[in-house]
């Protein structure tokens, strides 16, 4: 079932400060429309990369809509994260395609060199890597994605090679 | 003749590199100013050859395959500057036999009929091509909304998002039903995993979905639309939103659309938030809604109360797409191709261990060795061909030796599998049936939304005896288990979802038993995928003793020394098949 996302280990996270200011205009946009949970929600997390707690209560309280809901919502569907994420979020392809052609390879290989687990972040918030089904390039696979980056006919060295260089570029 | 050259520039082509090859092609053209037109278009369906480039001239078309940066100025040198083509690295021309000319000339173009033709962000690229004559005709000529009803019905078209349901019945019946509001909806969720005929659709030729839709919507008298796409579409969503503001320019959308006084359609995008479940129709409403895509009791069916309890008809893209060409050309032309009880042309996309993985559109009635051997080029590496799956998570596995099947939705329905909307994933020895169908199980598992208790907990229970079948602990019975749950999760869910999610399973068991009771009897994986159930040794002949397995070993099982024969001790090997994937020589041997 879909809850069971939740029951993953989350990395623990410090706290930081959430500018619930921020929020204002995507409100005023949506308030008044009806079916505005999810843009709400879509739209909360493109600010913030993840939905805060805090943005919960704000967007209840100002546009009406139940907790419950919100929490029902957001934790039905794969897009809404509740943690932050790291810098970048490298998605490696599960889907039929890319199973078959030893997608597993690639994800352990960048478990092994990144340290984490699927769904976690690196410590220094670099990174977070997710496995997801189907990114529509199945005719390159194993595919993954980084940003609107997508990397085909891999294997698990070439993997860990351009996650290395991503990092490498940005340090300089 | 001005000489034209084009890049393809879908998501397949720019993962491959494309993006690269037409900023140097650009930089070539303007550095030398070099005399020739640069363009873009979409996905031509050769995914296996990208970055493809097209080159048109006095003497013909080139498509030109694998043309990366280096490629790229080598082609623009040869054929632009010196006027030579470079025959070898020539994929498809009308002037000679190339390498993939069979591809192309096999298959009959409908729904792809400009994707890889024109640039799918210019209108007029696509009005040149009899874009929106359609629409135009119907006005022109006052076809009545009963008059385009009977066209459709007539051609026999069927919904290609997955069941087959005739779409002139549904348009009838949404029409049949009275009310001040009422939505047309596309289903763009594309959830198969292992399936992009959507998505090249909507990147190739978004206008040709408007403009189905917008027929549509005339033949129901609908006042909106919505196309629902999922979000892991980006480009997709992009050039939707290029030709819906196109469409509302040339006058097709917003007030008085297509000069029709009164009638103010207009199509609004909204993007899925990830889940599978919301491809079914009335979890997909439900999520435009805003809340949690659960699927709902039919009837009443959308056709009589949908979106905001309208009456909304909802078709998938590639249904849409058919439709201005069946206006077009009559529905006697359409139903020319095909079977008896399948009309027209389905697309595929051919992945897996096919060798030309990509996009293909074949009429309905070609048996499906032919799609994976003719069109698909067979095997990749020489191996055998085992099976074939079609209908991702609802569907199931064809072994080898019923791939006569024709694709039509009655034949392959037959063999447990389903038409489904087109994804072919092909399998070779190498594919591994039981782990194949925990596959798909632990993918319906996850996306089941809880609602019935045999498809959510069912589907937990099923997965858990395959998991124990490929760890080496399955069990005598375990085969007649899986077939008791399956049967009673399919009678017990509401939405098609439960109702499907044991096919997997019921037909790998159907045609490859013998690999279960290999996993169950013999605690043997005869593809050796199932890691818990392989042996790990050492070849002696290949081993030259470099200590990368023994190094890498994190169970410290291997033993051995430098340029002396390295053994593994199976008491502590834990399977995890490091040093099988870090062995340069190829000398680690599964049994
Ligand atoms: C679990 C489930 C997932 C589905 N996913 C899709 C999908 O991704 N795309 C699609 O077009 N139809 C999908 N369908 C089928 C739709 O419910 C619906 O039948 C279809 O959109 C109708 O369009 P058509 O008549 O043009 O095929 C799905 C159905 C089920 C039960
Ligand atoms: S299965 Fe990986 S991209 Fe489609």
């Amino acid at each position: 079932m879909r809850i069971t996302r939740l029951n993953s280990k989350q990395t623990e996270t410090k706290a930081e400060a959430v500018d619930l200011r921020l929020l204002d205009p995507l409100i005023e946009k949506n308030k008044a429309k009806k079916g505005n949970l999810i843009p709400l929600l879509q739209g909360a997390q493109d600010l913030y990369g993840y939905i805060p707690r805090e943005v919960f209560g704000k967007l209840s309280d100002e546009c009406g809509i139940s907790l419950s809901d919100m929490f029902g919502v957001a934790t039905f569907y794969a897009q809404f994260r509740l943690q932050p994420v790291g810098k970048h979020i490298i998605k490696v392809c599960h889907g039929t395609a890319c199973h078959v052609q030893n997608a597993k390879e690639i994800s352990e290989a960048i478990e092994e060199s990144l340290r984490i687990k699927d769904g976690e972040t690196t410590e220094d918030r670099f990174y977070t890597l997710e496995s997801v089904a189907c990114l529509g390039c199945c005719s390159l696979a194993p595919v993954m994605m980084i940003g609107d980056q997508t990397y085909g006919k891999l294997t698990g060295n070439e993997a860990v090679k351009i996650i290395k260089n991503i990092k490498l570029s940005e340090n300089n | 003749m001005i000489t034209t050259v084009t890049v393809g520039l879908g998501s397949c082509g720019i993962a491959a590199g494309a993006g690269k090859t037409f900023e140097k092609i650009k930089a070539m053209k303007e550095q030398e100013n070099l005399p020739f037109e640069l363009q873009k278009t979409s996905c031509i369906g050769m995914c296996y050859r990208e970055p493809l480039v097209e080159i048109t001239d006095d003497t013909g078309t080139y498509i030109y395959g694998d043309v990366n940066e280096d490629r790229a100025v080598e082609v623009i040198e040869k054929h632009i500057n010196q006027h030579d083509p470079i025959r070898e690295y020539i994929v498809y021309t009308d002037l000679f036999e190339a390498a993939e000319n069979d591809f192309i000339q096999s298959q009959v173009k409908i729904v792809l009929r400009n994707c890889g033709y024109i640039d799918p962000e210019s209108i007029t690229d696509y009005e040149q091509r009899h874009g929106y004559t359609a629409m135009k005709t119907i006005v022109m000529e006052k076809l009545s909304r009963e008059d385009v009803i009977k066209t459709i019905l007539d051609s026999g078209l069927r919904g290609r998002g997955g069941g087959g349901f005739p779409t002139g019945m549904k348009w009838k019946f949404a029409n049949a039903s009275k009310s001040e509001q009422k939505y047309v909806i596309c289903n763009a969720d594309e959830g198969d995993p292992g399936a992009f005929m959507d998505r090249s659709v909507l990147e190739g030729d978004p206008h040709s979905v408007l403009e189905g839709m917008i027929i549509a919507a005339y033949a129901i008298e609908a006042t909106g639309g919505v196309i629902y796409c999922r979000a892991e579409y980006p480009l997709a969503i992009k050039r939707l939103n290029i030709a819906i503001k196109q469409a509302h320019e040339n006058g097709y959308l917003g007030k008085n659309s297509f000069g029709i006084r009164g009638w103010d359609f207009d199509i609004y995008i909204k993007e899925g938030a990830g889940a599978f479940v919301c491809g079914e129709e009335t979890a997909l409403i439900a999520s435009i809604e805003g809340e949690r895509g659960m699927p709902r009791k039919r009837p009443p069916f959308p056709a009589v109360s949908g979106l905001w309890k309208n009456p909304t008809n909802i078709n998938n893209v590639e249904t849409y797409a058919n439709v201005p060409w069946i206006i077009l050309n009559g529905s006697a032309a359409y139903a020319k191709y095909g079977t008896e009880k399948s009309k027209g042309t389905k697309v595929f996309a051919l992945a897996g261990k096919i060798r030309r993985s990509g996009l293909v559109e074949v009429p309905m009635g070609m048996t499906i060795k032919d799609v994976i051997f003719k069109l698909g080029g067979g095997i990749k590496n020489n191996k055998r061909f085992k099976a074939v799956q079609l209908g991702g998570p609802s569907g199931g596995c064809i072994p080898e030796y019923l791939s006569d099947t024709i694709v039509d939705y009655d034949s392959v329905n037959a063999t447990g599998a389903i038409m489904g909307s087109g994804g072919m994933v092909v399998m070779d020895e190498t594919t591994c049936m039981v782990d194949v169908a925990k596959f798909f199980l632990d993918f319906t598992r996850k996306e089941s939304c809880g609602k019935c208790t045999f498809c959510r907990v069912g589907t937990m229970r099923m997965l858990e005896i395959l998991e124990r079948i490929t760890n080496g602990k399955g069990q005598e019975t375990d085969i007649e288990r899986l077939e008791e749950l399956a049967y009673q999760i399919k009678d017990n869910s509401l939405c098609g979802l439960g109702q499907t999610a044991p096919n997997p399973v019921l037909t790998t068991i159907r045609y490859f038993r013998d690999e279960y009771e290999a996993h169950i009897g013999h605690k043997k994986c005869p593809a050796k995928v199932c890691r818990p159930l392989l042996t790990y040794t050492v070849d002696e002949e290949k081993c030259t003793g470099c200590m990368v397995c023994l190094k890498n070993c994190p169970a410290k099982a291997i033993t051995g020394e430098r340029k002396k024969l390295h053994l593994i001790n199976q008491d502590l090997c834990t399977k995890c098949g490091v040093c099988f994937s870090k062995c340069k020589f190829e000398s680690i041997v599964l049994t």
